[in-house]
């Protein structure tokens, strides 16, 4: 168990000229020991990278990786003690599930009854204890992913546990269920444990702490309510979320923030700085207001969706979208139709406001 | 729920008819002139009496050729026991990318383009003790090395020929098993703590299994029907220590024309690479793969 520090970049190439040549641009990030982190974002924004960096298995072209305070820059996974967990099962053919488990203790001299017995709790924890003595080729692809685990999570003196997309060949149900088990595990070993993924439901439901990253930049860490309530970058809102935070463009005078010609006035004493900016709202807090009230935007709707528990309205105001997620589409009477006029809250106390795509306020 | 059963159409068949028609002439033919000549006694082409199970019954008491048929397996196996580890090891120290990797594997496929008759004459003058490189030099190291006369020189002389031009096709064979490992998987064993021979024995060798598989077939088939090797280089001498079995049967069928007899091993032959490719397939199918009692922990 460790508390991991880094402060380092990595580049592919071997000189990098600009920020595009870096697969990861510097950072500086703490993970703290026995918690719980994701790694979020699109492919080939550099999760598996900074990964393959704290597991050992990449040097970072500059910088440093510290566990506990001890650099380990230069140390193999072995010697930094990392458990990883890869995004296709990776299993020894000619041996059983059971042995297949023990592998890592085995090659640490552990002792054999307590090999026997760490085995036993980990099969247990996976449901696997009546499979132990089958051979591990035999099994399915899920079965197999189960033993990769396993095998990342059976040294109990790891200092973290690192999974690369590891639910990426698990069937949808089985993914829930795996899912739920990583997270009681987590509880029950203590362990640190970070997990690689491009799933925001994933991320969000597996974590404590999410790093949203992209192009190789981590742009903002937090928990998953952080990052669904105050996300830092406008990426961070469209990531997250289905569908994501709407933005509207709006220009801050003095007194008033105008969307196009309709002017809003904010709800408290807030100071914004002027010029443009945008306005970040979740559908989720984007309701039906009054006609005329003071945060509101009079829009016209353009797609009505019904997605079963509740309806995706996207609505247009002098070419601007915004998408509400409303429980209910009748108003007043009125069911809200393609081509009706409706006015749509957006400045509220869930509102937040981006400049140059970072948030001010 | 629909109970209508699917049509049969017997017209199928005849999809098959010209596999049927290319493997008739490809080999039942000739297996069924071959068993034609085996229960025959041929005196002259006008000539002939059917004599059943006598030739069959005749080679069996053939000590002669029970000695070739052992010296075969000898050979046989001993090829196997060499060429398989060692082109596993080739395999294992051959570079994995870059320009090298594109050089070494020319260079060890350079034995395999050369034809068989041209590679006894290779080591016929590579032996000779005035002017080859390698008679020459065992004999300048003070050992009396002769494969004209001695009867272990050139038996191994015979095996050394054969390790240097088929274990690159083992090696490659290995090469090409090696290259279709993931990354994540020496990355995982390193992980797990894993030794070099661990990553061997547990992720390369069984990773391989299946295309050295095709090794062993390939390489036992081969060289029980070894014939052009032996016979540029010794004839089969000194003596019939180097008379295989093919050599054996051409003497036979066609130096002595003894035709029936020589027929009726044909088959016998036949039946023992046949039984063995079948044995040594299955089992290499199966190592590793029966499920395992009490192995826990």
């Amino acid at each position: 168990m460790a508390r991991i520090d880094l402060d380092l970049a990595h580049a592919y190439s071997a000189n990098p000229q600009q920020d595009s040549d870096y697969a990861l641009l510097p950072l500086k990030m703490r993970f703290e020991d026995g918690g719980a982190y994701a790694l979020l974002g699109p492919s080939g924004c550099g999760k598996t990278t900074m990964l393959n960096v704290m597991s050992g298995l990449l040097t970072p072209s500059q910088g440093t990786v510290l566990f506990d305070g001890r650099d380990v820059t230069q140390d193999s996974p072995q010697a930094r003690n990392i458990a990883q967990v890869f995004q296709f099962p990776v299993i020894y053919d000619t041996m059983t599930v059971a042995e297949n488990l023990a592998f890592p203790l085995r090659n640490r001299q552990w002792a054999a009854d307590k090999i026997k017995q760490r085995v036993g709790q980990i099969a247990e924890m996976l449901e696997m204890s009546a499979q132990l003595n089958q051979r591990a080729a035999g099994l399915s692809a899920d079965a197999k992913q189960k033993i990769s685990l396993g095998r990342g999570l059976v040294r109990p003196d790891v200092s973290a546990v690192l999974f690369d997309e590891p639910l990426t060949v698990i069937d949808p149900h089985l993914k829930w269920e795996l899912r739920r088990k990583l997270k009681q595990i987590h509880h029950e070993l203590k362990l640190t444990l970070i997990y690689v993924t491009h799933d925001q439901v994933e991320a969000l439901t597996f974590a404590e702490q999410v790093v949203v990253m992209t192009r190789g930049r981590a742009v903002q860490v937090g928990s998953p309510a952080d990052l669904f309530e105050r996300p830092r970058h406008t990426f961070v809102g469209n990531f997250i979320g289905s569908p994501g935070m709407n933005f509207i463009r709006a220009q801050v005078t003095n007194d008033a923030v105008l969307v196009g010609a309709q002017a809003l006035t904010l709800p408290t004493a807030m100071t914004l700085p002027t010029g443009d900016i945008k306005l970040g709202i979740r559908p989720e807090y984007v309701t039906v207001a009054q006609t005329q009230t003071p945060g509101a935007l009079p829009m016209r709707v353009i797609q009505v969706q019904d997605v079963g528990t509740h309806f995706i309205v996207t609505a247009e105001h002098e070419g601007q979208r915004v998408k509400a997620r409303l429980a209910d589409i009748a108003t007043d009477g009125a069911v809200l139709v393609v081509g009706s006029v409706v006015w749509l809250e957006v400045l509220g106390a869930h509102t937040c406001f981006y400049k140059n795509e970072e948030i001010v306020a | 729920m629909s109970t209508t059963i699917k049509p049969v159409n017997q017209k199928a068949w005849f999809l098959i008819l010209p596999v049927l028609l290319c493997v008739a002439f490809s080999a039942i033919l000739p297996l069924m002139v071959v068993v034609n000549y085996s229960v025959q006694d041929i005196i002259s082409p006008d000539r002939r009496v059917f004599v059943g199970t006598e030739w069959f019954a005749a080679i069996m008491r053939d000590e002669e050729l029970h000695g070739a048929l052992w010296r075969q397996f000898i050979y046989s196996f001993s090829v196997l026991a060499v060429e398989l580890p060692l082109g596993i090891a080739l395999a294992l120290s051959m570079p994995a990318t870059g320009w090298k990797s594109s050089a070494v594997l020319v260079i060890v496929s350079l034995s395999l383009l050369i034809p068989w008759n041209v590679v006894g004459t290779i080591w016929q003058i590579f032996g000779r003790t005035d002017i080859g490189l390698m008679g020459a030099a065992l004999q300048g190291m003070g050992i009396a090395y002769n494969y004209t006369g001695n009867a272990s020189h050139a038996w191994l002389t015979v095996l050394l020929m054969d390790v240097w031009h088929w274990t690159p096709l083992v090696a490659l064979l290995g090469y090409a098993g090696l290259r279709s490992i993931p990354d994540a998987y020496y990355q995982a064993a390193s992980i797990d703590g894993a030794s070099k021979w661990d990553v061997f024995r547990f992720v390369q060798l069984p990773k391989m299994r299946g295309v050295l598989v095709i090794a062993v077939l390939l390489r036992f088939m081969d060289s029980f029907m070894i014939y052009t090797e032996p016979f540029v280089l010794t004839g089969g001498g000194p003596g019939n220590s180097t008379t295989f079995l093919s050599q054996f049967l051409t003497q036979k069928a066609v130096g002595q024309f003894d035709l029936g007899p020589a027929a009726a091993f044909s088959l016998i032959y036949f039946l023992i690479i046949l039984l063995f490719c079948f044995v040594l397939y299955n089992w290499m199918q199966s190592v590793g793969t029966e499920s395992k009692e009490g192995g826990h922990a």
